[in-house]
């Protein structure tokens, strides 16, 4: 009886030291899938990716999805007359990129919702200003249902049209986690410096993944 | 041995009201003044500018030009209360974009902000009172 006790402990411990390393969780919606493998069904979870996407970018390039194959992305919404969170979102976001500057391995990624005014001619002045000279942070203008539709579903983060909000446009200030999956693996309240930082620690451990593998 | 220290305390406190008596009206003022400015900034002025006044890259200009804020004093009533759109020359760059309006501002709410301004962020300007935002909103350009 005393051995049983003993063995119970023991594997209780061996359990709570056999998590590892922490991992990232996965957001949004999830589902099995089944596929028959030598006989035997095995179930998958699948879990929500990024819809497959083309936007025009501050060059007037058009790019997609596949530039953002083979890297870990930050994604937000913003706008560039926005004086309210974007100053504060972006102020952070330039923080995150001098940590990141040069490595191939992260992007940004920042939608305008403004899909009227924001033209690439405005973009491109937006980020001249915030002294953004290469490709590894891109500001994209898409339509507005496509833009829409992308924040809502696919980076879960709320943005529309209210004639009675000062600018007329509301959205949220997260900044979300892409991995090299199209999978979202964080979102952080952009405009909060310990969430930021939350976000490079969760980075960097996203990188160190896939460094292992 | 309590008694002492009531003793010592009675006197410090009475030294403390008496500095405090001391201060002139004016310092008073200046330093609610200050403390509403800091407020009134950092839920009007600090998304773009930032809670150190450093502004944002291009986009924002930063408050630490003392030199601008000197020879504009009488102008930045107008800046606050009607907006600013550009150029406009700071620390030696050119800033173009637009400062919205912030036309539901009392005088006294910009004679804060502006006192908080021009005495943070290296700045030290001194007090400036409420009665000079009429003054100078008079005299606006645009």
């Amino acid at each position: 009886m005393k051995y049983l006790i003993y063995i119970l402990l023991a594997t209780g411990l061996i359990q709570a030291c056999s998590n590892g390393p922490k991992t990232l969780p996965f957001l949004g919606e999830r589902s099995t899938k089944d596929t028959l493998i030598n006989g035997k069904t095995v179930t998958d979870t699948i879990y929500q990716t990024i819809a497959p996407f083309r936007y025009y970018n501050q060059d007037s390039v058009l790019i997609s999805n596949t530039d953002y194959d083979g890297s870990i992305y930050v994604a937000d919404f913003f706008f560039t007359s926005c004086n309210t969170i974007c100053p504060i979102m972006h102020r952070n976001m330039l923080t995150v990129l001098d940590k990141y500057k040069g490595n191939e391995h992260v992007k940004f990624l920042s939608h305008s919702i403004d899909t009227k005014y924001d033209l690439p001619n405005r973009l491109k002045k937006y980020a001249d200003k915030l002294g953004i000279r290469d490709n590894q942070w891109q500001f994209v203008h898409g339509s507005r249902d496509s833009i829409y539709d992308i924040s809502a579903k696919n980076y879960l983060v709320a943005a529309y049209e209210d004639g009675a909000a000062p600018q007329g446009l509301v959205h949220q200030g997260w900044f979300v986690l892409i991995d090299k999956e199209k999978r979202i693996r964080g979102a952080y309240d952009g405009t909060k410096t310990d969430q930021v930082a939350q976000l490079m620690s969760d980075m960097d451990l996203l990188l160190q993944e896939y460094e292992q593998k | 041995m309590s008694k002492n220290k009531f003793g010592i305390f009675s006197i410090l406190s009475l030294i403390g009201i008496f500095f405090y008596a001391c201060q002139s009206e004016e310092e008073i003022t200046y330093a609610r003044y200050y403390t509403a400015g800091k407020q009134l900034y950092e839920n009007k002025c600090a998304n773009c500018h930032g809670n150190d006044g450093a502004g944002l890259a291009m986009l924002y200009p930063p408050l630490t030009d003392s030199t601008f804020l000197k020879q504009n004093k009488t102008k930045l009533a107008c800046y606050i209360k009607n907006g600013l759109q550009g150029p406009i020359q700071i620390s030696g760059k050119n800033y173009e974009g637009i400062m919205p309006a912030q036309a539901t501002l009392s005088d006294i709410e910009i004679a804060e902000i502006i006192t908080f301004i021009t005495n943070s962020f290296g700045n030290k300007q001194g007090f400036y009172p409420y009665q000079q935002v009429g003054a100078d909103l008079q005299n606006c350009s645009n």
